[in-house]
Formats: structure tokens, sequence, C-alpha cells
């Protein structure tokens, strides 16, 4: 179990960083943390010949800020880091209330944000609140930067819309509506394990925003205008009726679209019950 | 040295102060020999297949690869390994023209490190032609069935029925006839380090020499000396201090021994091969897989007169050595913890296109206990009676003790009425049933579950042989006993050194044999020192040297406390005669030796233990100038197999009764478990810290069995478990407190009075959870894992009636 041998640089630069991607595209991988990338690399499930370091890369942020529209995280802030953030309870609860399902104490201190969400686990949580939240990654290449809302940016299993020569250099989550109401929940085998199904749910005056994980080979969010209490179990059955859930020797099919039926029901209820008038 | 040292104290074990600060010293911490190669594996990916051409020019091209050896290599240099039934199979260390089993090794590249060698086994190309394959062990007997083995022919490699008693008389007689049938999984251990080892050769004197923490049985030592061609004194076996944990696992170590030997003669230089997470859940070795199905016959009031056992048991691609012991440690007590009469068995071993199984903690409990104590269970729901009554009027009475088992076990002692009620009072069975009833009354789901089993101290080396039919065993010549030595020297200054061939792998034997012998010997703790590790080629040791079925605190520690005996009574002897009075008259106490009746004359222990080094010439006549001990233990319980097939498999045999209350999520089917007890009788406690951290890790490693970890396989023989994603084992956070309710009956057998305990559990919990689950879904039977989505299923097909 040891990886194939690789180049590496550790960037000092963002530009450097985006310099080295320009010039081997596919062949160059860039790693953070490496809570996802390194048993990659070590199962030689990827074989970069060259790996960027961006740990140290100045015009990465490290950090995270806010602003009255969204919450910005550069590709440097690790997940403890995000979650130790004073302001996230208030502003941002349903990462505040989902990130401890993330891994451990141990990986979330290694972990980045945004190398979970450029990995694209489909049971990992932080795909699934980007998607849940309606933010927005952002690319950065060698010749610009673009804008990728998270509905087109999850593509498949560790598949997303990042060219080769992009790196993702942060990602935006929008502020919540006043008043609205968030609830997660997930079940896995073991605590910390990615989810077998995991729900994220958000409820606001117009409606409910429910996000599952874990069930198709990329996050599902599905918005309902209007929708209370009385109508989630019958909107939450149709859809489960709708999804083809993937199986695996933990759980098959139908075990996710009766987790899907009962946590979606039940996430939706609990947004609905934290939802307040402003 | 803190703590009371006392027998049954808690003192700080002397191995931690190491460990803790990071001067263990491991296989891999071994010095390495200039020249050194590093080997890795390249290994089948396919369950069956002809091997043809392995074409491995590229490889050794690759800058810094050494060799590259393959199967025909090997099987020139070495004979199959000894299997303990007459069989045909033919198992070598790594495949040899047919791969038989996903993972098993096709070729070994050697080079100057392990990234080389593993960038090089990418390039070597090996002509596969796939084969079907089989998984099944049922299937595995179809007369259409591919065959693994065909010079053997057929999937059966042995089948032996035997009958105690009059099973046929009690099954006609009997009220009532239940029966269960259990597919019990394949599981593994799984320790923290996994396995590794250094291989030399020596041509100038044709020894082999391997450095690695091969727990034994060293039974294997010699399968693998006439593998190697050579005799057992010319492969060295050498263990490093320490070892990151086994429960049975390193035994598997023994074929990658002999494979790195002659790899390492192949290539003219040292090997060093560590294996990786993923070669030890694909390769390492698995408990077995068995079905099974059992039958009893059960008079009106519940007593069970008669079993009945048809047990099929998946070895994997080859009879590894010492299978199939795993089917025969438990035949003399597969009648549980229960007085019942009439037995019979039908036991057959069957290969199939999987990892070859070997030790694994509990090594055949679980897969006997599961269908005993979930019958147990039937019997009662049958009967409409409480389990609990059920097992309570079967267990065997105290006034029975020594108990004969029909199949010859002869259990030792113990009170298993006593010890339940024990349990059942000081565990809080009354508030568990409490809280049950009230919970069913709101409509949720929670069970009780229960489970007794006798738990098998000091494995007889005979029992394998009865495998053998009697005729074969007269020709193979008798055996039976569990040789257990210890050396204890007086050295110089008066301290005592220790030395056993214990091969610890974590437990602590060395704290534990400082505590035995300062309570023989009455010195300081800090006087003695341990050596536990073992170099066979100038330690002391035998076929049972080793690491398994418990034996430590039996038959080690008996070892030790009779060495240490020897060594008391020459120095009583020597301080009799200096002093001019009688043996009797001499004590020991506080580190000296003296006139019981008139303390004020004698030794300074350390000066008289010292004398037979600096005075040798001055000793007292007829007495001996040698300051070492060497004791060798082996109890006569265990004879070998008589013509009758009755054989007593253990030394000593303790006594577990587990009762746990879980909850079942109805929503998700996860469980949660309110509360885990097990009644433990383990003879003596030696260590109390250490006793409950073998019963609380010997529980967590139950549960993984119960309720997540299997090695599974698809149908088509692709292996499912390979990393640690794929195989969850519990944490911290999955594991309860397990509520130990220790009862103390002391061995007869043993001279520390001790039994084992660090297996009991692990055979028990299983059970025991399943059993509550049972309970609580309302239904007969359930098999392992208990994952939620299989409880879920059943939640929604019994509870709620829906069928989507």
């Amino acid at each position: 179990m040891k990886p194939a041998q690789f180049d590496y640089v550790a960037a000092e630069t963002l530009e450097e960083a985006l310099a080295v991607l320009a010039e081997a595209g596919e062949d160059a991988r860039a790693i953070a943390g490496g809570q996802s990338l390194g048993p990659m690399l070590n199962l030689r499930l990827a074989q970069p010949e060259i790996l960027i370091d961006i740990t140290r890369a100045e015009g990465i942020e490290a950090g995270a800020s806010w602003s009255d529209e969204n919450l910005h995280v550069g590709a440097r802030v690790s997940q403890a880091n995000l979650l130790a953030d004073p302001a996230l309870a208030a502003r941002q609860p349903l990462l505040a209330a989902a990130m401890p399902w993330i891994g451990h104490v141990q990986t979330r201190a290694r972990g980045a944000v945004c190398g979970s969400i450029a990995h694209a686990d489909p049971a990992a949580e932080l795909p699934l609140l980007l998607a849940t939240l309606g933010g927005v990654a952002e690319a950065t290449s060698a010749t610009g930067k673009r804008d990728i809302p998270a509905e087109d940016f999850f593509l498949g299993m560790f598949e997303t819309a990042l060219e080769p020569e992009e790196l993702l250099t942060a990602v935006r989550f929008p502020q919540m509506p006043a008043g609205a109401g968030v609830a997660f929940h997930e079940v896995a085998e073991r605590h910390g394990d990615f989810a077998i199904v995991a729900a994220a749910a958000t409820a606001d005056a117009s409606g409910v925003t429910l996000g599952l994980g874990g069930v198709e080979d990329k996050p599902i969010v599905r918005r309902w205008d209007g929708l209370d209490a009385s109508g989630a179990a019958d909107a939450v059955e149709a859809l489960a009726a709708e999804l083809d859930p993937q199986s695996d020797p933990k759980a098959d099919a139908r075990y996710r679209r009766r987790l899907v039926r009962l946590i979606g029901r039940d996430v939706i209820g609990k947004a609905l019950e934290r939802r307040h008038a402003v | 040295m803190d703590g009371d040292w006392g027998i049954g104290g808690s003192p700080e074990r002397v191995e931690d102060a190491a460990l803790l600060t990071g001067r263990g010293r491991f296989i891999d911490d071994m010095a390495v020999p200039a020249g050194a190669l590093h080997a890795a594996i390249l290994r089948s990916p396919y369950p069956h297949a002809e091997i043809g051409d392995i074409d491995a020019s590229a490889a050794l091209a690759v800058p810094g690869v050494a060799a590259v050896v393959t199967g025909r290599d090997v099987a020139a240099l070495t004979r199959p390994f000894l299997v303990s039934v007459r069989s045909a199979i033919e198992h070598y260390p790594i495949a040899v023209d047919r791969a038989r089993y996903q993972g098993e090794p096709v070729a070994v590249i050697l080079a100057k490190d392990r990234y080389i060698a593993e960038d090089a086994a990418e390039l070597v190309e090996v002509d596969y032609a796939p084969l079907d394959a089989v998984v099944n062990p049922e299937a595995a007997l179809d007369e259409s069935a591919v065959v693994l083995h065909p010079k053997h022919g057929g999937n059966l490699a042995a089948e032996r029925s035997f009958h105690y008693g009059d099973p046929e008389s009690a099954f006609a007689a009997a009220r009532h006839v239940l029966d269960i049938e259990v597919h019990y999984p394949r599981s593994l251990a799984t320790p923290i380090e996994c396995m590794g080892l250094l291989a030399e050769y020596e041509p100038a004197e044709d020894v082999y020499t391997v450095a690695t923490h091969f727990q034994g049985p060293y039974a294997i030592q010699p399968v693998m000396a006439m593998a190697l061609g050579v005799p057992s004194n010319r492969l060295r076996i050498k263990t490093p201090p320490d070892s990151g944990g086994s429960f049975g696992v390193k035994q598997g170590v023994a074929p990658y021994a002999v494979l790195m030997a002659v790899a390492a003669r192949i290539a003219g230089r040292p090997v060093k091969w560590i294996e990786d997470r993923m070669e030890h859940l694909t390769a390492a070795g698995s408990a077995t897989n068995r079905v099974v199905r059992l039958k009893a016959a059960v008079t009106a009031d519940g007593q069970v007169t008669a079993l009945d056992w048809d047990q099929i048991e998946d070895v994997g691609a080859y009879l590894k050595a010492p299978e199939p012991a795993t089917l025969y440690r438990m035949h003399c007590a597969m009648t549980g913890a229960y007085d019942i009469p009439n037995l019979a068995i039908r036991n057959r071993v069957v290969v199939t296109n999987k990892t070859p199984t070997g030790l694994n903690r509990g090594f055949g409990g679980p897969q006997v206990f599961y269908p005993l104590e979930q019958l147990m269970r039937r019997i009662a729901i049958a009967l409409d009676m409480d389990p609990l009554d059920v097992i309570r009027r079967n267990l065997i009475q105290p006034d029975a003790m020594p108990y004969m088992t029909p199949s010859g076990g002869r259990y030792d002692s113990g009170d298993y009425p006593a010890t339940v009620a024990k349990a059942v009072q000081e565990g809080g069975l009354a508030e568990l049933i409490a809280r049950r009833d009230a919970l069913r009354k709101d409509g949720k789901l929670y069970g009780i579950g229960y489970a007794a089993a006798v738990e098998p101290t000091i494995s007889n080396m005979g029992y394998i042989t009865t495998a053998l039919t009697p005729e074969e065993r007269v020709k193979s010549g008798p055996k039976g006993g569990a040789l257990a030595l210890a050396a204890v020297s007086a050295d110089p200054l008066g301290g005592v050194s220790v030395s056993v061939a214990s091969t610890p792998q974590g437990q602590g034997h060395r704290t534990v044999l400082i505590q035995v012998i300062a309570d023989v010997l009455k010195i300081a703790p800090g006087q003695i020192q341990v050596s536990a590790d073992l170099d066979t080629g100038r330690d002391a040791w035998s076929i049972a040297s080793g690491n398994y079925s418990c034996r430590f605190a039996g038959a080690v520690a008996s070892a030790a406390h009779e060495g240490a005996w020897q060594l008391r009574r020459h120095l009583t002897r020597l301080a009799a005669a200096r002093l001019d009075c009688d043996p009797e008259g001499i004590e020991f106490a506080d580190g000296r030796v003296f006139k019981a009746d008139d303390p004020g004359q004698g030794f300074d222990f350390r000066r008289l233990a010292g004398e037979a080094h600096w005075a040798a010439a001055t000793m007292p006549q007829g007495l001996p100038a040698t300051p070492t001990f060497l004791a060798a233990w082996s109890p006569d319980v265990l004879q070998p197999p008589d013509e009758d097939d009755h054989i007593n498999g253990s030394a000593a045999y303790g006594f577990i009764f587990d009762f746990c209350g879980l909850e079942i999520d109805q929503a998700t089917g996860e469980i949660r478990i309110d509360r885990y007890v097990s009644g433990h009788d383990a003879g003596r406690v030696l260590h109390q810290g250490m006793a409950f951290g073998q019963t609380q890790g010997g529980f967590v490693q139950g549960l993984g069995a119960a309720l997540m970890e299997e090695l599974a396989y698809d149908e088509a023989g692709a292996f499912l478990a390979g990393t640690l994603a794929d195989y969850p084992m519990p944490t911290a956070c999955e594991a309860p407190d397990l509520h130990v309710v220790h009862s103390d009956t002391p061995s007869p057998v043993t001279l520390t009075g001790a039994k084992g305990l660090g297996e009991g559990t692990t055979m028990t919990a299983p059970v025991c959870l399943a059993n509550a689950v049972c309970d609580a879904l309302g239904i007969d039977t359930i098999s392992l894992p208990l994952r939620p989505a299989k409880i879920a299923a059943l939640i929604e097909d019994r509870i709620e009636g829906r069928t989507t």
C-alpha cells in the first residue's frame, strides 16, 4: 500500500499552483489536508505525476469570511477551523448542525472544506450541504476564474465540473433567509463513517428544501414551495419512489429508500418547527 | 513499581512505560541487515484461475528490483505443508499453477525498497485462465461444483461422524424435537499491527532464520521446517519483544515465513516483508464460516436429552495448518454448559474459493454457541417457557464436577447455577425486564437475550487428531498434552530472571509472571526480570508454546510458578544446610530466607541466591550448584483421544453467562445496547485490571462480529471487504460499557488456579445480542451481522406489513 511515484510541488502562491496545473492538466492533483486523496494515492486509485500541495500557497484563503450575502470559505480552511467559527451557529446553523458528523476530530483537523467538496464523494456531508444550501464553487485557472453553482458542480461519483487546469479555490454558502429553520440527520454504520443516507432540510417563509446524500451518485436536492408539516410525509414518499438508490453490502436500495422516507420526513418536520416568523 | 503486586492485584504493567513513550520494539522496528530486500506480493485478482506463464522481464528491468519469485520457484525448494487429516490437497505458501482465492500470492517481488517493489509488481504479467469459483460451502459439495483440487477430487476435504450415548433412542423418546439452521459468517480479529517478518538464509549451514511475531502454536514450527526440508533446529524463529495484538491472527504469518525464507534463499539476501492492511483483510486468515443444522431432543419440561449436530466447515481454499482445528477445538464441549448425555455429530470440512482460515479469538466457539444458544431460546418459545428457565434447567450442577461430557470433555470445576444467579442479581436483570415491559407498552422494540457457554482453556495438543479415525491415530502415534516451559534463574547479584515461550501480543504476560514469582519467592517485584520473547535456537520451547487458547494464566504461569518453587526448594535446602537446621524450618519473607523459629538467623535472598555463581565449590553435599531451573508443566488430564473418540480438548473450563437488553430504532433498524452483563467464572484472577481488559476486549470483538463485521464475497468469489471502509469494526463510540460480574472457582488443574478469560465473551456476545434482537422482533432466528438494513427489512415485513 505505497503510492506510485509522483513529483511533489509545495506551491508558495496560488499563481504557482495554477501554472503547474495549466501545464500538467490531468497529470497533476492538488492536495490540501489529504484526507480523501491520501488513501486514494496509497491504494493507487489515483496515480498523479505531480502532487501540488496548496496548504501554504499565498493567495488562497486560509480563513472563512462573512459578508451580508455569503459565507466564503477558501481552499486552505480546514473543517475544524470552520466549525470553530463563532458566528457559524447563528449565521449558518445547518453547517453547524451537520459538520460534527464529518469523520472525527482528527480527520476534521486536517480535512479541508473545499477538498471534500472537490472530491465529491456522494455520501460525504459537505457536498450535500453546498448543494442543499444552493452554494457556489469558485474555480480558478491560470486564465481566469468562474463561479459554478452547486447544482452544476456535482456530476457523479467523484466527478465534478472542474476542468483539469482548474483549482477549487473557494466555496460560498449563501446567507440563510431570516427566520429559516434547519435540521440535519444521518444514519451511518458507525460514528464518523460516510453516511448510508444523510438528510439536510431548510424551511423558510416560502417553502422547504430537502437535500439527500448517500442515495445516488451525487447529492439530491428537492424544493417544495409552500410545503407544510401535513404534506411532508406524502412529498417525501413520492420523492423516495422516484429515486434509484445504490446498493452495497451494508445497505440495499430498499433500506436507503426507507431512510429517505423516514429521516427525510423527520428533518423536514424539525426544520419547519424551527422556522419562525420575522 | 506501583500498585499491589499480590496475586489478584492490579499493579501497573512493566510493559507500559516503553509502549506509552514510543519505545516499543515491534517487528518493523527491528534492525535490518545490510543488503536486505523488501518484498511486495503480487496477488491473484481472480478467485479461481489457472496460472500460465509469468513474465517478469519488465519488473526485473526496474532499477532496484533484485528478483521475482514465482510459485514454481518456491515449489522446487519446498514441500507442501503437512496437514492433520489425510487428503491430497496440497498447500504451498504461494499459488503453484492455480490460484484458488482472490488475494492468493502469485509472485514475490524483491527490491531495494517497498515502493519500488510495488511499482514493479504492477509490471509482472501473469497469464491467467479464469475458472468458475464456488464460495458457498453447501454448493461446493454439489457434484456439479467446480473442483478446487483435482488431485484430491471433490471439495469435501474430510468427514467424520460421532455417536456418544444413545442419541437415536433419546430422539425417539423425546416429547419435542426442535431444530435450527445457522449460516455463521466469516470475520477476522484484525489486530492494530499487521503481520511482518525478516527472513534470512545461511547456505553454509543450511539454516533459515525468521524474525517474526509468530504467536504459535509452535506445533506449526515443525510444519514450517518440514515444508522447507530442514530439521526443526535449522529453522530458527525469533520473536520481537513487542507485538501489536494478534488475537490468533498472527499464527497466519507461518506460510509467509516459509515463502520469504525461500525468497531469501533464492535472492541470496535477507528479505523483509510487512503486511499492509489490504493484504491483511484479504489474505491473513479468517475465522471459519460454518453451516450448522442442530437438533435437540427435549422433554415436556424443557430438559434437553440429546443433541444432533450437522456441521459443514468452510476452511477456504486450502487446509492451512492447524485446520480443521477450528472444528475440533470445541468437540469435547458440543453440549455447552449443559448436562446432555446423548450426542451425535457429523463434521464435514469443505474447501471453497475463499481465503484459508486460521486462528481467531474464540476459535471455534462462536460457531458452536451461536446455534446452541439460539436453539435454547427456541426451545423456550416452543414450550412457552422463560428462556432463562430453560438454561437453568439444563445447566451442569456443581456436585457433578469434575463433569465428563459425552464426547470426553472433563470440565474441571465451577458452580454454574451460582454464577448465573450472581450475574442476574448483580447485573440487574429484573430492572431490564421491567424496562422491556414498560417500553413495549409504548410500542417500542426492546429485547433481552441470554447466552451460556463454557470457555476452554489450554488446548490439548492431541485434540486435532480426533479428526482422524482411531485406526489412523494408531498409525500416527498418540498425541496429547500441552507442555509449558519456564526457565527461572538466580543471577549473580541475586536477582531472578525468568524466560518463557509465551510470545505475548500485548497482554502483559511479563507483569503477571512477576506477580506469580514474587509471591513464591517473597521478593520485591523489582528484583525480577522476565523475558517473554522467543528464540527457538536458544530458548526452551515445545510444540504447545505460544499465545493461544487462553493458555497463559493457566499453563505458562503454572510452569513459571513451578520453576520458582524449584528455585525456592533449592534455596531452602541451601539455607537449611548453612544454618544447620531442617528444611521445613526455613521461611521466605520480605526478601529474606531465615529460620522460622529464629527469624534473626538467615540470609538476604540476594546473597543466598547468588551463591551458586560465586561459591559453586562450597555447595553443601548433594546440592548441585545450579542457578537455573527449567520447569516443565503439562496437565495429566490432557490425554490423547481414546478409541471411542473421547477427547478432553482443554485442561480447564471457565463458565460464562451473559445477558443483555437492547432497543431497536423502529425507523432505522439501529440497535442501541441498553446494558450488557457478563457473568464470568475464570477461576482465580491473577491481575484484576488485565482480566477486565481481556473481558472487555473479547466482548468488543464479539460485538463487532454481531453487529457489523463480515468478510463478504459475492457469488462469483470477488472479495468485498478489502479496506477498513468495507470492513467496519466497533470503535469506542460503538462499544457500550461491559458489566462484568466475576465469580471465582479456582481450577484444581492449574497450579495458579487460573483459567483463561480472553475468549469467552467473543464466543457469547454474538448470540446473546442476536437473541435479544430476536426477542425484540418476535422472531425465531436471525443471521449475522445484525446490520440495520437487515433489521429494518424485518421490521417492514413482519411488523409494518409493508413489502416494498
